[in-house]
């Protein structure tokens, strides 16, 4: 059965090409053809086609590695997951009509037929979804990390002066560090005064702010000063609607207004070096 | 509805995804800066209350028109435990979980039309509008 179907699609190879395409263009949304140009949809067809000819005349092993570089390059090529599967099916049932309508599939044989199209159909797809799955959960691990190392780091800028820049969204597990890094650094640094920077912070809402509240209140309890800064007009706007209560705050709207007031506390300054010869 | 889309809530970081569906929605109809953030705030605090007390939940935002008045409509619905006391619940200060107690009297104040709809048991939905002016 392998032979016949293999003749099949190997002489009917540019009927089926432009009947899968013609079919596949339908199926796809926007989507899809927002990364699919036409011309790399019908060259990476025409690999596909050649896959699936390599995979009933090559060696197992041969096949396999062809499968894995064809998946790897759909990868990257950013196809939907849906797209490239639908496509699989959509093949396998055209070269399955195609040699129905030409009686080289009878009554009698197309049992055996279809189990002989599973046969390859199946680690097809499967070696796909695999190779995709493993590529986003490599993605999501590598974010994560990503994630965890620019989550909250407290900066030590003057003696006894640190600034914590917060960036993106702030959800219970990054909240839980921000007040592990800010205790942990202020000790370690001996800070006096501790910045907070939420200018990156797209929204405060209550959650937010309490977190931010719990931490100031836990730096106060080290014996150091909690500074809010980088409040946007319309974060103000927001926190006061909210009816959030920073009265305990020094806050600021820029950090280096904030610098320069926890410079004031250490009664320190910053001054322009006149140059002598 | 048409003009309307969900999304759903069932982790933390579903509530980023509406708060971003919530941000696109409000420029699209037009409103200012500081709107956009009283809007992207209350959608916050409901996909929150969805995430903390009901555990998976929707929330949905529309655009509206009334009186040749463009608007938005957030719609927060769950299916959990419901409020017990609702006038309790939009008073400032006060949380059953700890935190600060302005979530709803919050969305109240940011957005111009509120309505609360809960019953013990079977869940809450809430409906909050804001328009341009």
């Amino acid at each position: 059965m392998n032979k016949t179907i293999d003749n099949y699609i190997q002489t009917q190879r540019e009927e089926i090409l432009k009947k899968w395409i013609e079919k596949m263009k339908g199926k796809s949304d926007e989507r899809v053809l927002k990364v699919v140009s036409d011309q790399v949809f019908i060259s990476t067809s025409r690999e596909f086609m050649d896959l699936i000819i390599s995979n009933l005349k090559d060696s197992n092993e041969k096949y396999n590695e062809r499968l894995h570089e064809f998946a790897e390059k759909i990868v990257k090529l950013a196809w939907p997951l849906s797209f490239v599967t639908e496509g699989i099916h959509v093949f396998s049932r055209i070269v399955f009509e195609g040699m129905k309508a030409d009686n080289i599939i009878t009554e009698e044989n197309h049992l055996d037929a279809f189990y002989s199209l599973d046969h390859w159909i199946i680690p097809m797809t499967t070696e796909i979804v695999n190779i995709y799955s493993t590529t986003w959960e490599r993605t999501v691990s590598l974010q994560k990390i990503a994630l965890q190392e620019l989550s909250a780091p407290l900066i030590p800028v003057f003696d006894g002066v640190s600034v914590m820049p917060l960036i993106g969204a702030i959800d219970t597990e990054r909240a839980k560090q921000i007040m592990e890094n800010l205790l942990n650094g202020v000790v370690k640094n001996r800070s006096e005064v501790v910045l907070i920077d939420i200018t990156g912070v797209p929204v405060v809402d209550t959650m937010v702010a309490h977190h931010i509240i719990q931490a100031a209140d836990a730096v106060r309890l080290v014996g150091a000063k909690c500074m809010l800064v980088g409040i946007r007009p319309e974060i103000a706007q927001t926190i006061v609607n909210l009816g959030i209560n920073l009265n305990q705050f020094t806050t600021k709207n820029t950090l280096k207004k904030g610098m320069e007031a926890a410079l004031e506390i250490m009664k320190k300054k910053i001054i322009t070096v006149e140059e002598t010869e | 509805m048409e003009n309307q889309s969900c999304v759903l809530i069932q982790t933390e970081w579903d509530i980023v995804a509406a708060r971003q569906l919530g941000r696109n929605v409000a420029k699209e109809v037009g409103f200012g800066t500081v709107d956009q953030a009283r809007i992207t705030t209350a959608i916050s605090e409901l996909a929150r209350n969805i995430y903390i007390y009901a555990g998976e939940g929707q929330v949905c935002i529309e655009k509206i028109i009334k009186n040749g008045q463009a608007g938005l409509r957030i719609v927060a619905v769950d299916k959990g435990p419901g409020i017990p006391d609702i006038r309790l619940a939009m008073e400032d200060g006060y949380s059953t979980s700890g935190g600060l107690g302005a979530g709803l009297p919050g969305v109240k104040r940011l957005m111009d039309d509120f309505e609360i709809d809960s019953s013990l048991g079977s869940g809450t939905e809430i409906k909050a509008s804001k328009w341009i002016r």
